[in-house]
């Protein structure tokens, strides 16, 4: 899950993070009422997960109150790369004397974290990766060992950031790195880290992704779920409890097991159809799951025919079968499926469904032929 | 022969007493595994269908033997469970828990490589391992592989796996071992471990091997590959039409930037000499036809 700036920065002061001071406004009157209590000048900041929010006009920097409310009435209700603006982050403005880059995520090849610390912040970190990988000081931390004050005061001198914010830095570092950990994140990022010309250092932005297998053990992360901005069918999808990706093909699939469910959406293209979305049923389809996928997958307008591919190892197909059969009676599907059964009972299974075959109930013997026949009727 | 596991693996399953546990579990025993044991705390003593439940770890490998461990449990207790069994004296885990956040897992992986350099862990998320007529453990249904051989099978992914067993099986091709390495950011086994236990194996002729989008093994593999592997390889790559940014279905496999497509897994495999295939279809046939020709 991704986080809202304002909410990495809410998260980052949990771990005593320096964040300039502001808050959160959803209409104009709010926005007024942070700037009045943090102090002028300050930063309107549009609260959307996307890039480059700044050059659409989603950051704003305000001296007086006039300011305030004409950069928030202007901001609240723009729409920034498809993303309408409803919230907006108020904070004091900071003077900036340098930027730095600094971030912790999992370095997957080595299982070990990864710090990485730049002098050079404020642009992406992946343009300063190309055109002077030398300005990155990158840093593997074993996570049985961890990152101490000592090892943070060595990498900061390593990156070259000015005297002056090497200790602050640091200190800074070792909690960005606590965060990291006990929050539970799969990224948290700071771009920039700045110093300001007083000398004190403090991080104007926060991006951090928390990972969703952790959930359980952090009850504080309900009001960020509540306040994710989900596709409809996404969201009636997880109600279900499915595993379902929206996407803009005719195609819907349902299959069990996600690489199964990846590799339908490849052969669909490779067969010249393109896919409504990704769902995977998972291990237990039984019938109550099928009747929700359907249904989910009935709810897309683009769906034009449905494809479930399934290879029964632990789920037995007869059962499988049965749930399509559920599924149809107890809701009204507006395009014909063509099925693929396999593996475990894969026999019983389409025995089940031989009566019941018609034009819009179809069954095929292989991956191949099913995507063909799925495609042919998207596209007629 | 067959790697990592065979009919004299004597196995315990933590969480045999769990609803998952006991269903895998028997189901593993029913194949031929000798599944010699169950660990649950507090319930020592009693058994489940005539096997024997310890309250640790420790006391089922001192009253057994085992030798291996079948992990099975909720995702919370999982990373605690691994390093009860490693310190337990087994040196062969897998976990099929799915779900572990990414710090559990990073955190067990290098303890395990720190403190208990020879133990090997398979997993977490993944399902499991099966040396067709020796021995299974995991939840791959074992009727659909084929014992005897020549095909040694590493995935990253559960249902495609059966797929590629399927495929060979109706052929008639057999198989030496069938290992799914999972999907999550840090599973302990990866695909070079497999690639070099199959090129060391005598009786593996050709390998599989199935990847999919996210992370940097299948490239990895290649590189390894094209410098020490003799043997065939097949490989399938999915998730071609996966959009960058979103996890499809595993935590592992997701698209960051323009780092971890399928479409440069693919070209690195092709570079190092691997038969890439476009479906799962083409790489059973493409291995078939390879096989015949052996």
């Amino acid at each position: 899950m991704d986080l809202f700036e304002y909410q990495g920065k809410q998260y980052f002061a949990r771990f005593g993070i320096a964040v300039s001071p502001g808050d959160v406004a959803d209409t104009v009157d709010e926005a007024l009422a942070v700037a009045e209590r943090v102090g002028y000048p300050v930063v309107v900041k549009a609260q959307v997960k996307v890039g480059g929010r700044g050059k659409a006009g989603g950051v704003k920097l305000a001296a007086s109150a006039d300011e305030v409310r004409e950069h928030a009435g202007n901001i609240l209700g723009l729409d920034i790369k498809g993303h309408v603006v409803k919230r907006l982050w108020v904070e004091r403005a900071s003077d900036i004397a340098k930027e730095y880059y600094a971030s912790f995520t999992l370095d997957r090849p080595n299982k070990v974290h990864l710090g990485m610390l730049s002098a050079q912040g404020g642009v992406e970190i992946e343009q300063v990766a190309e055109e002077n990988p030398d300005a990155i000081a990158f840093l593997s931390i074993d996570p049985v060992v961890g990152l101490d004050l000592a090892t943070a005061r060595r990498w900061v001198a390593e990156a070259n950031l000015d005297e002056v914010a090497r200790d602050q830095a640091a200190e800074l570092l070792v909690k960005l790195y606590t965060c990291y950990v006990e929050g539970d994140c799969d990224l948290a990022e700071v771009n920039p880290l700045i110093l300001t010309p007083e000398g004190t250092v403090h991080a104007l932005d926060a991006k951090v992704t928390l990972d969703d297998n952790a959930g359980y053990r952090h009850p504080e992360w309900d009001e960020y779920r509540a306040t994710e901005t989900e596709d409809p069918r996404e969201k009636l999808a997880k109600e279900k409890g499915l595993n379902y990706i929206g996407l803009d093909g005719t195609v819907g699939i349902i299959a069990n097991g996600a690489g199964l469910a990846m590799s339908t959406l490849d052969v669909v293209n490779q067969v010249g159809g393109s896919a409504a979305n990704f769902l995977d049923i998972g291990g237990g389809a039984n019938a109550d799951v099928m009747a929700a996928a359907l249904e989910v997958i009935n709810s897309d307008p683009k769906v034009k025919s449905i494809f479930v591919n399934i290879f029964g190892g632990i789920t037995r197909v007869d059962e499988v079968a049965r749930g399509v059969l559920d599924a149809l009676a107890r809701v009204d599907i507006a395009s014909p499926i063509v099925l693929r059964l396999d593996g475990t009972n894969a026999v019983e299974g389409r025995a089940i469904l031989a009566d019941h075959l018609n034009e819009n109930l179809i069954t095929e013997p292989t991956m191949l032929d099913a995507a063909r026949r799925a495609v042919g009727l998207a596209n007629a | 022969m067959s790697i990592f596991v065979d009919e004299n693996t004597k196995v315990i399953v933590q969480g045999l007493t769990g609803g998952q546990g006991r269903f895998h579990g028997l189901r593993n025993r029913d194949y031929g595994t000798q599944i010699v044991g169950g660990v649950t705390p507090g319930k020592g003593g009693t058994d489940v269908d005539g096997v024997p439940v310890f309250n640790s770890v420790k006391e089922a490998v001192d009253a057994t033997g085992a030798t291996a461990s079948f992990v099975v449990v909720p995702p919370k207790f999982a990373a605690a469970a691994i390093m009860e069994a490693a310190e337990g004296g087994i040196t062969f885990i897998v976990c099929i828990t799915e779900g572990i956040p990414a710090h559990d897992e990073a955190l067990t992986y290098n303890r395990l490589v720190e403190e208990f350099p020879g133990v090997r862990l398979l997993g977490p998320n993944c399902p499991g391992i099966i040396s067709p007529g020796k021995c299974n453990i995991g939840i791959t249904s074992g009727d659909i592989a084929l014992p005897g051989g020549p095909v040694g099978i590493v995935s990253r992914s559960g249902t495609l796996t059966y797929q590629a067993l399927h495929e060979l099986s109706q052929q008639g091709i057999g198989q030496t071992t069938c290992v799914g390495i999972g999907g999550d950011p840090v599973p302990g086994t990866n695909f070079i471990d497999c690639l070099e236990a199959f090129q060391a194996d005598p009786d593996t002729k050709a390998v599989m091997m199935i990847g999919e989008i996210g992370g940097s093994e299948e490239e990895r593999a290649a590189e390894w590959i094209k410098a020490n592997m003799t043997k065939p390889v097949v490989a399938y790559i999915a998730g071609v039409t996966a959009p960058a940014g979103r996890k499809m279905g595993h935590a592992g496999a997701i698209i960051s930037g323009s780092k971890g497509t399928a479409q440069a897994k693919m070209e690195a495999l092709a570079a190092a000499g691997v038969h890439v295939c476009q479906n799962p279809t083409e790489a059973g046939e493409k291995m078939v036809d390879i096989v015949r020709a052996l």
